[in-house]
């Protein structure tokens, strides 16, 4: 209780536990205790758990909720696959085509010429850069565009949806620039390194994982800051928010173009290590998939929404195995649960019934300590305590 | 354009000077053709009956409601054409009725993000809580009765240290102009007392305007009253003029 007076370093030995026992299930438990087949399961959905990320600082704590985070992810996936593309597509390996030395899908759709927005993505440099920025850049207009003029609440909820809706059928409908509804697929290489390979796949899985804690450490960075506080203050009183001289919008933009950041950078992992990128990543679907894995994690804590995305994606994949027919139903009903149930999601759970007999340290360690299969783990933690 | 030059030659002394103000809401005139002036740390009392306009009167010189016509100047800048977090910044501070805290915020939190410093997303995520920012938000904690409650999650606070606290987050923001909605409204008698006496060591080197119906109240601190009907201004003058005033005591205070 003694943090508001002395605090200077942003993480609390709680928030450093949580992240030191993250990584380690991510480094070395997983690593250890799966195949590689299910190891990339881990790392595809470890993609997503950047949105999740985006959304605990979007929604959770601004109070703006997004259901159009697939078009973040996509356009990251996109910007990435659109380089991976444009390798794979050199003359040599495309001869057979009209007009070699440009993406297949465009030879199929009579197109003689890379467009010039495509030109660009031949540089790395500028993909990575792309992959952060141009979602940042939409989320800039489309926020802009928004909060300025105070859209808020459901309205900007169904417009980012619309958003969704729009993306996909823009990707679907100019087939020949975006490789339309297959995605843009058949990519190789990385600068010669071929990422199809397992070993391949297995540093692209430790990459991914870096990346996670990097974004996991600015997120906690930007929650500790005096801007965290403002955010929580705006999803409580806007009007004194501004009425305390605050520009209320230009921290909504800056918080969702962030989120939006994030999103992309899963969305370029997500194309690396899974080889391809599709419409049906963008759309209204997987933006609401992605709302519920950050509701079953806990929308208010930065590290349950990385294991409510392993969780349900878990779930998801175990479920859709043996009886694929059911899981829509599973998921719907987990949403509901937790809405009715666990308001505040795994990470909920963890602080009102583990956390308090771990002592102290864990005190305030809402969410992690669950494998990702979380099942076990509200029996295991609290027999550890015993 | 006579009158246009003799006002401007009068606002000089004025921090706050309304002329003319008009608010319509689909045709009702919530305020109309109304004029007044605040001069430098005087403490201004706006009584009236319920609907008279006087919270949209707060509204208007705030930034939250747009007027319809008129001006509102505070120290020559024209109020009416800036954005809510400029009039702020200008130097206006706003107390609402209801107490408006972050519930979810320490009381702690809640005076660090009224103080006037890193009001830029820039600004907010560089924002260093040094040492006088501390030693400001315990010297306000310390005005406001609450200096042993700064961990103390906002929510868990009683009504009147809502209000306090409200109070405490202007302060802390120093502004030229407080505007006060109803400070004592829904406090315990002794609490009101205490409020009483906060307030007469915040007016201090400050122009003030406060809405309030405690009468007892208003005779304590009021160097002028105004009193509004129907979005007009009924009445204004000293307490003891307003009491006596046939029309005051007609429309509101023979009730």
């Amino acid at each position: 209780m003694s943090k508001a007076s002395g605090r200077t370093f942003f993480l609390r030995p709680q928030d450093i536990i949580g992240i030191v026992v993250l990584a380690f299930i991510l480094v070395v438990v997983l690593p250890l205790t799966l195949d590689n087949f299910r190891l990339q399961f881990v790392g595809k959905y470890l993609t997503y758990a950047f949105v999740a990320l985006g959304l605990v600082l979007c929604w959770g704590y601004a109070g703006i909720l997004s259901l159009g985070q697939g078009v973040f992810f996509g356009l990251g996936g996109y910007c990435m696959a659109m380089f991976l593309k444009l390798e794979a597509s050199s003359p040599a390996n495309t001869k057979i085509q009209t007009t070699p030395g440009i993406p297949d899908f465009m030879d199929w759709n009579q197109i003689t010429e890379l467009p010039w927005f495509w030109e660009p993505f031949k540089s790395f440099g500028f993909t990575t850069v792309a992959v952060v920025l141009v979602p940042a850049f939409f989320a800039l207009v489309l926020g802009y565009a928004m909060f300025k003029r105070r859209v808020g609440g459901v309205y900007f909820a169904i417009i980012t949806q619309a958003l969704a809706a729009i993306m996909t059928i823009l990707i679907i409908g100019q087939q020949g620039y975006t490789g339309g509804i297959n995605g843009i697929t058949d990519l190789r290489t990385l600068h010669g390194w071929d990422i199809r390979t397992d070993s391949a796949k297995t540093i692209l899985y430790f990459v991914c994982v870096a990346l996670l804690i990097a974004c996991i450490l600015l997120a906690f960075y930007v929650k500790s800051s005096k801007l965290g506080r403002i955010l929580v203050a705006m999803r409580d009183k806007e009007d004194r928010v501004r009425f305390s001289g605050y520009d209320v919008s230009s921290f909504k933009i800056f918080v969702f173009c962030l989120a939006a950041s994030l999103s992309a950078i899963g969305g370029a992992m997500f194309t690396l290590q899974v080889g391809f990128m599709s419409p049906s990543f963008v759309g209204i679907v997987p933006s609401i998939e992605m709302v519920i894995y950050t509701a079953v994690g806990g929308r208010l804590s930065i590290l349950g929404a990385i294991y409510g995305t392993l969780v349900v994606n878990w779930a998801k994949t175990s479920f859709s195995e043996s009886f694929p027919e059911l899981w829509l139903f599973g998921l719907g009903g987990l949403f509901i649960a937790v809405v009715l149930i666990f308001p505040n999601g795994i990470a909920g759970l963890w602080q009102t019934y583990i956390a308090p007999h771990l002592g102290p340290l864990f005190g305030g360690v809402a969410k992690r300590k669950a494998t990702p299969p979380a099942p076990p783990s509200p029996g295991t933690a609290p027999a550890a305590a015993e | 354009m006579n009158a246009q030059v003799i006002t401007d030659t009068m606002n000089k002394d004025f921090v706050l000077a309304v002329e003319g103000l008009t608010v319509s809401f689909d045709g009702f005139k919530a305020v109309n053709d109304l004029s007044f002036y605040v001069d430098e740390n005087e403490i201004r009392v706006i009584i009236g009956p319920n609907g008279a306009g006087k919270t949209t009167v707060l509204d208007l010189i705030c930034g939250r409601t747009k007027a319809t016509t008129g001006s509102i100047r505070f120290k020559e800048r024209e109020l009416t054409k800036m954005k809510e977090h400029e009039i702020v910044r200008a130097g206006v501070g706003r107390k609402f009725q209801n107490p408006s805290i972050y519930e979810d915020l320490t009381v702690f939190e809640n005076l660090e993000i009224s103080y006037p410093k890193g009001r830029s997303v820039a600004g907010a995520l560089t924002f260093r809580r040094d040492a006088a920012v501390k030693e400001r938000v315990q010297e306000i904690a310390e005005t406001i009765f609450l200096a042993d409650q700064l961990d103390q999650r906002a929510e868990y606070l009683s009504h009147g240290q809502k209000q306090w606290l409200e109070i405490g987050m202007l302060l802390i923001q120093d502004p030229e102009l407080l505007m006060l909605d109803e400070p004592v409204a829904g406090m315990s008698v002794s609490e009101r007392k205490k409020t009483a006496e906060l307030l007469n060591t915040i007016i201090k080197n400050r122009s003030v305007i406060v809405i309030e119906h405690d009468m007892k109240f208003v005779e304590d601190i009021a160097h002028k009253v105004t009193v509004l009907h129907q979005g007009k201004i009924l009445s204004e003058g000293s307490m003891a003029k307003v009491q006596a005033d046939p029309k005051v005591i007609e429309v509101y205070l023979g009730h």
